[in-house]
């Protein structure tokens, strides 16, 4: 098995090679639009300098420019070089890449790393092949097409003749660089490495405790900071009192510093520093501090839900419209109307949130758990006032993403932080911090209206959305953007009918708003896969069959928010996940009373996912006991990392459908820990069988498309069980009595 | 003021503030950074190591309460990852993000101490109070059966 081995990053450029050719070319970046690497080309580098490193004795490094938040890429991106490369996994290592625009696309997020890497990983790996054949057939003074490289050497098979890349690199490493977009692939069928189950390599240091997140960062006259923010959104510290503070053993400084808006968001607040991190937070109880709360002190949980309701009441604005859905309902003999409902949802990472940041005279150093390593280079950057290519940030291992970590406001703090003390220190967030203070899923409120024509088939479907959009919040003018960033899939559903019709209202509020795992695929999911389980009912049908003969034939539906660049839904491919988890699970054969079946099928990221639940209620509360997944996400490069995705979206799923919301009280989050969040514990976890389509399609998304199906899913097999629909997350016990 | 404990086999003291949890002493005293702050309310289980071999939460245990005791931490399980929980967890690739995971060895290990042939109800009672959000929970449930037949083939 590949292990992990660090390397002393400054040997690593200064051993690096310099790039031979000058040939420009653009890669495809799967990065958030915020990502300022986004509209950078980069120049063909050589990929012992990028991606590549041997050492005399054949070990091999392989270079990881994404980020490990347990989504396994740190496994599945060397296993395409790795193969390209032709070396045996056995002896690679790898190693987190330094921050370089140039050269790498850091940003780690929307399921991309794979698809994004897929290409430009093989490149890398077969450019470095072909010049090591080449440097082998010139040292042998044979034609390079008697060469062949295998087992990390080059073979000549009619002298027996071996040579490691140990040997070859130093001549190699100096030849040109191929052309990226000629240089020969492997045959798919080639593969020894992709499309097989392999052990992550980060799981020997996360079983030992020697795995370093950021939070373990350690730095030779290191300190520690907590920091007091307003407990409301937007507020400000009027004054503070730091007399107690100072008094508790190791607090060595009390200071405040600026909120930041745009393009950082923090809160601000008062800053403690202490010798460690026990007497910062000791510190911080001892604050007094006068909070001046600002103009949305008045915001909640209810003053949301009543907006939401009077938007609710008016048209929307019109985002797709196609037929004449008003028409059509009116007119219409069967048909329905319903409501669904989503609170803010917290990431709760288990590391809380934390950045360690080194200011010196003329360079910086940071210690980042990040998404967004590209980012947090910028940001101090700017609070240093050096240039960026002063700023070494470390990338380390995150404890959990889920794309809180593709926020950059702890960075700032400690950017800002480090710029007052001058020494190395870690701003460290307590989990009352990381609960209260984080970038939520919106909260969002759906109003679908439907029928069913006389022949069975869907006559109309109309879906009006008010929320808290993340673009309102995120987006360049401030404009929501709802067909990409609040409705995703449910602006293309693959359910045909003549009257479509999408509409959507902004929300506004001042809770913080961002990506959560799914994004809005969390919520577009469950209301699409709801509603066309409660039009199969209206139909008469079997919500499996229903779902089937409302796909239809096959045929590509354009991804109505991203035409361009998104990938369009292959009706096939989704038809056929369907069927795959039917199969699987059984469906339609008997269960044991007192649990039933539901289905829910969806596709995100440009995966196709679906699954089925079986579930009982137990105490009163929901039980689900076996959840059964079939999943397209292309090339599976890693199967087993593919299942782990799927069982993980599938609980992180659950968490927001089966426990608590995120509520507002006078301008602020009501929750604090997670005795007043609760998550899913282990006696919560369903059986998770997961079956993974052998595609041989370009590998896609999987570290989000298992989470929107498993709401649907659980939900719909509660109303096969009940009767009941239940349209209002999470599920309150009050409503299964 | 001095407290004195055996840490994964070694005579350790510490001269802290008596109230310091021992999660904050293993963490930034003695810069062992196996053992996870999550919570520091016991709610979560990521700070989870062992006292007298029993499994307790090191982010509300005063350290000054382990005087004369020992404790163990994931470090003290293998230097190698030899442990049999440690080998299941690897084999059945348990961690993702890895974060929980020390927590979550420390109960599997302390129950299995106890229970050595756990069923799964036995688990999800014995695991209850570590928690994960990346949802490895049924790898966990595989992992101990695992464990539980390394060490029984010992």
């Amino acid at each position: 098995m590949a292990d992990r081995f660090a390397l002393d990053r400054r040997d690593f450029l200064k051993t690096g090679v310099t790039a031979g050719a000058a040939l420009l070319i653009g890669f495809h970046l799967d990065a958030r639009p915020d990502d300022p690497a986004q509209e950078q080309e980069k120049p063909v580098v050589n990929p012992f300098n990028a991606w590549v490193r041997v050492t005399p004795d054949n070990r091999v490094t392989l270079i990881l420019d994404k980020s490990e938040m347990g989504q396994g890429i740190m496994t599945a991106l060397p296993m395409i070089l790795a193969d390209e490369l032709c070396v045996d996994w056995k002896q690679v290592g790898i190693l987190q890449a330094p921050t370089n625009p140039k050269i790498y696309d850091h940003g780690t997020g929307g399921s991309g790393s794979v698809s994004g890497s897929w290409l430009r990983m093989r490149q890398a790996g077969a450019a470095a092949r072909e010049m090591l054949i080449t440097a082998a057939a010139t040292q042998w003074n044979v034609n390079r097409d008697t060469c062949v490289a295998q087992n990390g050497g080059i073979l000549h098979g009619a002298r027996k003749n071996f040579l490691t890349y140990g040997q070859l690199v130093p001549a190699a490493s100096q030849l040109p660089v191929p052309n990226l977009k000629t240089v020969p692939l492997k045959n798919s069928n080639d593969f020894t490495i992709v499309g097989h189950d392999v052990h992550r390599v980060d799981a020997k240091e996360k079983a030992t405790g020697k795995a370093k997140f950021g939070i373990d960062s350690r730095v030779d006259g290191m300190q520690y900071a907590v920091i007091a923010r307003c407990p409301v959104f937007g507020g400000k510290v009027k004054s503070f009192d730091a007399a107690k503070a100072k008094q508790v053993a190791g607090v060595r400084d009390v200071f405040s510093i600026d909120a930041v808006g745009k393009g950082a968001f923090t809160a601000g607040g008062v800053v403690v520093l202490a010798d460690h991190s026990w007497a910062a937070m000791q510190g911080r109880e001892a604050l007094k501090i006068d909070w001046e709360e600002g103009p949305t002190v008045g915001e909640s949980t209810e003053s949301l839900q009543k907006l939401f309701r009077e938007n609710a009441a008016k048209p929307g604005r019109v985002v797709r419209s196609e037929g004449d859905a008003d028409a059509a309902l009116a007119g219409a003999g069967k048909k329905v109307e319903v409501v669904y409902e989503f609170p803010f949802a917290p990431h709760a990472t288990m590391e809380p949130m934390n950045c360690t940041v080194h200011i010196q005279k003329d360079r910086a150093e940071a210690w980042v758990p990040t998404q967004a390593p590209q980012w947090a280079q910028d940001i101090i950057a700017k609070v240093s006032g050096l240039p960026p290519e002063s700023v070494v940030v470390n990338t380390t291992l995150m404890g959990g993403g889920f794309g809180r970590r593709y926020q950059a406001d702890f960075v700032m703090e400690a950017a800002q932080v480090a710029k007052v003390t001058g020494k190395p220190v870690m701003v460290l967030w307590t989990r009352e911090d990381d609960m209260q203070h984080d970038f939520y899923r919106p909260a969002s409120y759906h109003k679908l209206q439907g029928a069913i024509a006389s022949d069975g088939k869907i006559a109309a479907w109309k879906h009006f959305q008010t929320s808290t959009s993340i673009d309102a919040m995120w987006g360049e003018k401030g404009l929501e953007s709802p067909e990409n960033s609040e409705f995703g899939t449910a602006a293309f559903i693959p359910y045909q009918t003549p009257n479509f019709r999408v509409e959507y209202t902004l929300a506004q509020s001042n809770v913080p708003r961002a990506w959560w795992r799914s994004v809005e695929h969390s919520t577009s999911g469950f209301v699409v896969e709801s509603f066309a389980d409660e039009l199969a009912t209206l139909a008469g049908a079997d919500p499996y069959e229903f779902r089937l003969a409302m796909i239809g034939g096959d045929r590509a539906i354009p991804d109505f928010g991203n035409p361009k660049e998104g990938k369009p839904l292959q009706t096939a491919r989704q038809k056929a996940v369907l069927k795959l988890a039917a199969e699987k699970a059984g469906w339609g054969t008997p269960l044991p009373k007192g649990t039933a079946r539901g289905i829910a099928s969806y596709f995100s990221f440009e995966s196709y996912t679906a699954c089925v639940a079986e579930v009982s209620i137990k105490d009163r509360a929901v039980k689900v006991n076996r959840l059964v997944y079939a999943v397209d996400c292309g090339r599976p490069i890693n199967p087993n990392g593919v299942r782990a995705q799927v069982e993980s979206a599938a609980i992180y799923g659950l968490s927001a459908m089966l426990y608590d919301a995120i509520t507002i009280k006078a301008g602020r989050v009501e929750q604090t820990n997670f005795h007043e969040y609760n998550v899913p514990r282990i006696a919560d976890t369903p059986l998770t069988e997961v079956y993974v389509v052998n595609s041989t399609e370009a590998p896609t998304g999987i570290g989000e498309p298992g989470l929107p199906v498993v709401a649907a899913a659980v939900c719909n097999a509660l109303h096969a069980l009940t009767g009941k629909r239940f349209r209002r997350l999470p599920i309150r016990s009050e409503d299964l009595a | 003021m001095a407290v004195t404990f055996t840490l994964n086999g070694k005579s350790t003291t510490v001269d802290v503030d008596p109230q310091m949890p021992l999660l904050w002493v293993l963490r930034d005293t003695l810069d062992m950074t196996g053992t996870k702050f999550g919570c520091g309310m016991a709610l979560c289980g990521a700070c989870t190591v062992h006292i007298n071999g029993e499994a307790a939460r090191s982010c509300i245990t005063p350290v000054s309460s382990v005087s004369g005791k020992k404790v163990t931490t994931i470090e003290g399980l293998s230097s190698d990852a030899s442990h049999p929980v440690q080998r299941a967890w690897m084999e059945e690739d348990v961690p993702q993000c890895g974060y929980c995971q020390s927590g979550q060895i420390m109960s599997a290990v302390a129950l299995l101490n106890k229970t050595p042939k756990p069923t799964d109800a036995q688990i999800d009672d014995a695991m209850s109070g570590n928690i994960c959000r990346c949802g490895t929970y049924q790898r966990i449930r595989k992992a101990i059966h695992r464990a539980a037949s390394l060490q029984a083939a010992k």
